[in-house]
């Protein structure tokens, strides 16, 4: 009995089967022409909120961070929530990039180099937060251990610390990873372009990269190594992030499930937000064959996997509250639901559990309107999840006389609009600036691309010379 | 003006970049159009034994390592060996730090634990292979930058990082002759064989590294950038502080200057009348005895009290008056000896007259306010009492 071999053979990565030049040609095209006006809208909303942003960080340096809503006992707040909150966005590029290129998942190559970047912005909009949390960041190199006046070093036990070369190492591996991505591209641009300028620029930043076939064989290599030990290292961040609150003693952080939980998390928000974007960009560049819908399915499909195991860990937390018999952890859980932030916990469920089921059926997966408005609410859902383990769990601790509610500052507000603006405006000045589809990955997946024969060193043959 | 430099710049992003290139031939170059074309080419071209040889495609061709003969990439080596650096210089920091050179007692736990140190070994063992990888690739194994290579800036290479496939046979490789490259590549299929000729600037031996304006710039900079270092590092690290002491706050210290108050100074006089803590003045300064009958004594006796009356009597009055009291003082004849402090006249006087006596001064003693609080001289005349009794008590009253 023979299978029906086109029951599993795969959809074409890139449809129409366009020529390479094409490709090129539609892939190189945002980088020659000028901004339409589309972009400079979208380009003057986020310096906009960039510039709010700005002033919100200029008043939280300058008269600390007394200017924002945390207070006791909710010390963590706005600040914090949105350091998880980009930092989870941040996973998705690698997830792409570097798990599904593990896995052969040979449809990542149309939206890795866009995750990619979307990762380095998030990480760097992440970076912010931590850093002007501490209040005097003109200090923060006291968080790298240096030798000092004190002769002190840093507690290299704390999670906090764990946190600081977690992230740092996340971005520069993120950063080589995209860079080493982006040297051929760069090539190819050089080649096609006809301004002098440019030819130069390219020409240095491809580090005179000659498409050799000694140096892709290397290059392949070292692209695994680096996919290889990526993949540990995503999941470690948010396993770390993670710790910040799993090590304190708080109710309601104090879980053991929080490392898998949160790393499931990031990659649902980060897919949420990389879905986001795909779709207005695949449109506006004119994408939508490289970018497809099948694309989107398989992130609606990823998307629906990771939002219900988010899901299951909001129902186990409930499960061991009760079943750990602690009054303080049951309590916090009971809070939490019907508590005066119940709005934000069912604002949580609702949008990472409940919308997401949609996704069960091929006709919602495949429309882009309703994908639009389900990946929007797992933004906004997403947030509100960190929102809620944050300032829950500490406005209502063990000391009932110290209770208190947490109201955000016009500043808390600001920095949160401002992080999307600094977000937005990188990616915005990347896709005019760089290519947004990696070419020679590409265009390694066109059908045809490959050779259909592997012959060996041989001097037989028909041809005689 | 502007529209001048405009111009200038148009003019310049326009004009033709061809560096001019020499007459030595560097290899002869073949195009081809399809994957299978040139990974038939590669092996066969390998299979003559030319070892001096590369392919050039837009994107890595499945097999062409094998094609062309190449063995395995090496780079796995050189990202194990750092990343086993990363590890060890991890743990070796984090044990030196933690349990060598400033111990720190933190939550009750061992200085050095081995839990509490993977992540942050785990992270550094993940960087220094990251970094070693990315430039193990690029400057060891691809030997970039390159970016004078005889190859860029050619027709070849515009074609063979968009869409075409090309092989290159170097002058170099010892089987190279011009005819019997070019029969077998167009033997084997290529649509268009190209002369690559060397720069100038690759033939030159002035290597441009020992070029005086090169060495003067990297000096230049490593100069500028060890200086502004030193001193960003040095402000950074040593010259902020990091926490500001309990003393360095915003109030004004007594001596120095205020702009609040008209002449300046941080510190006020009291207001005229002001009466320090511990200061009221004595209200029968100068006046006779007899008038000072209604003071009482504000002390209770015990034995704390009397213990510091004996303490401040034997440090302020017994230089004059004895230990016990009866006048016969240390001064050897350097102060009129006093009387004893067991006369009549002083057993029978009120505890206020004693006190005015010592408040006020009598004869030749001076007053002794300025060095005995006024509690003190309670617990002194307290203890007068006690010595007095001590000379004068009668065997019934002794303890039994």
């Amino acid at each position: 009995m023979s299978l029906d071999a086109t029951y599993t053979k795969e959809l074409p990565l890139v449809e129409n089967n366009p020529p390479l030049k094409e490709l090129d040609e539609i892939i190189a095209l945002p980088t020659e022409t000028k901004p339409n006006k589309g972009w400079w809208i979208a380009f003057g909303i986020s310096s906009t909120a960039l510039l709010i942003g700005g002033v919100s960080l200029f008043l939280t340096i300058y008269y600390g961070i007394g200017m924002w809503g945390n207070n006791q006992p909710v010390g963590w707040a706005f600040g914090i929530v949105n350091f998880v909150f980009w930092i989870g966005i941040g996973h998705a590029g690698t997830l792409i990039s570097a798990i599904l290129y593990l896995f052969r998942q040979r449809w990542r190559t149309g939206i890795a180099r866009f995750a990619e970047a979307m990762t380095i912005f998030a990480v760097m909009t992440a970076g912010i937060f931590p850093i002007i949390h501490t209040g005097r960041p003109w200090l923060a190199g006291y968080l790298i251990p240096l030798p000092n006046q004190n002769g002190v070093w840093v507690n290299f036990m704390s999670p906090l610390l764990w946190d600081v070369f977690a992230v740092s190492t996340y971005f520069t591996i993120s950063f080589l990873f995209w860079g080493i991505g982006l040297i051929p591209d760069l090539a190819t641009l050089r080649d096609k372009t006809t301004s002098k300028i440019k030819k130069n620029i390219y020409k240095v930043l491809s580090l005179g990269w000659t498409n050799s076939n000694r140096n892709w064989s290397t290059y392949e290599r070292a692209y695994l190594i680096l996919a290889g030990i990526s993949t540990p290292l995503v999941l470690s961040v948010h396993t770390i992030v993670s710790f910040d609150f799993a090590v304190s003693v708080i109710p309601g952080w104090h879980t053991t499930i929080f490392p898998p939980y949160f790393v499931a998390g990031a990659i649902f928000s980060g897919f949420g937000m990389v879905a986001t974007v795909l779709i207005i960009v695949r449109k506006v560049f004119n994408m939508q064959h490289i970018i497809t819908i099948d694309h989107l399915e398989k992130m609606n499909k990823i998307l629906l996997a990771t939002g219900m195991m988010v899901g299951f860990a909001y129902g186990i937390e409930f499960f061991i509250a009760w079943y750990s018999a602690n009054t303080f952890e049951q309590f916090t859980f009971i809070n939490r639901a019907f508590g005066p932030y119940a709005w934000a916990y069912w604002i949580m469920v609702s949008c990472n559990v409940i919308f997401p089921q949609l996704f069960w059926f091929r006709k919602v997966r495949r429309s882009i309107p309703i994908t639009m408005v389900l990946v929007i609410l797992v933004n906004v859902g997403m947030w509100f999840e960190r929102f809620v383990i944050i300032v829950t769990s500490l406005h209502r601790d063990f000391l009932p006389s110290s209770w208190a509610m947490f109201t955000p500052t016009l500043t808390d507000l600001g920095l949160l609009l401002g992080s999307f603006g600094f977000f937005f405006t990188f990616l915005l000045l990347f896709l005019k600036t760089l290519p947004l589809v990696s070419m020679s990955e590409i265009k390694a997946v066109v059908e045809g691309a490959q050779p259909t024969i592997h012959p060996h060193p041989h001097s037989n043959g028909q041809h005689k010379d | 003006m502007i529209k001048k430099l405009l111009d200038k710049v148009k003019e310049f992003d326009t004009k033709d970049d061809t560096e001019p290139r020499s007459k030595k031939l560097y290899g002869l170059a073949a195009l081809y159009n399809t994957p299978n074309e040139i990974i038939e080419a590669a092996a066969v071209v390998a299979g003559k034994g030319y070892e001096k040889f590369d392919v050039y495609t837009p994107y890595p061709l499945h097999g062409m390592d094998d094609a062309m003969g190449l063995g395995k990439p090496k780079i796995g080596f050189l990202s194990f060996t750092f990343g086993l650096i990363g590890t060890c210089s991890a743990l070796l920091m984090i044990g030196w730090m933690m349990g060598i050179d400033y111990p720190n007692i933190i939550g009750g736990k061992p200085f050095f634990a081995l839990p509490s140190s993977i992540p942050i070994t785990f992270e550094l063992t993940v960087l220094l292979t990251g970094i070693a990888t990315v430039l193990g690739l690029l400057i060891l194994f691809s030997k970039m930058p390159k970016l004078n290579s005889p190859l860029n800036d050619t027709e070849f290479m515009n074609n063979v990082s968009s869409d075409k496939y090309g092989i290159v046979i170097r002058t170099n490789d010892d089987k190279f002759t011009e005819d019997t490259v070019k029969n077998l590549y167009l033997s084997t299929g290529a649509y268009d064989v190209q002369e690559i000729f060397y720069r100038e600037s690759n033939l030159t031996t002035k290597t441009p590294i020992f070029e005086k304006k090169f060495i003067g710039a990297i000096i230049g900079t490593a100069v500028i950038t060890a200086v502004v270092s030193y001193f960003t590092i040095n402000y950074v690290l040593y010259d902020i502080q990091p926490f500001d002491w309990m003393w360095m706050q915003a109030r004004i210290n007594s001596q120095s200057k205020s702009d609040f108050f008209p002449n300046k100074s941080g510190m006020c006089p009291p207001v005229n009348g002001t009466v320090a803590k511990g200061f009221l003045p004595y209200d029968y300064k100068g006046m006779p005895d007899s008038s000072v009958k209604l003071l009482a004594n504000p002390l209770a006796v015990s034995k704390s009290v009397l213990e510091r009356g004996q303490d401040r009597f034997n440090i302020y009055c017994s230089p004059c008056h004895g230990y016990f009291g009866e006048g016969d003082g240390r001064m050897k004849g350097l102060f009129p000896k006093p009387p004893t402090l067991h006369s009549v006249k002083v057993t029978s006087w009120t505890d206020g007259n004693i006190y005015h006596v010592i408040t006020n001064g009598q004869n030749v003693m001076p007053s002794y306010a300025e060095q005995v609080s006024r509690d003190d001289r309670w617990a002194i005349i307290h203890y007068i009492r006690a010595l007095q009794k001590s000379k004068n008590a009668k065997e019934e009253e002794l303890p039994k």
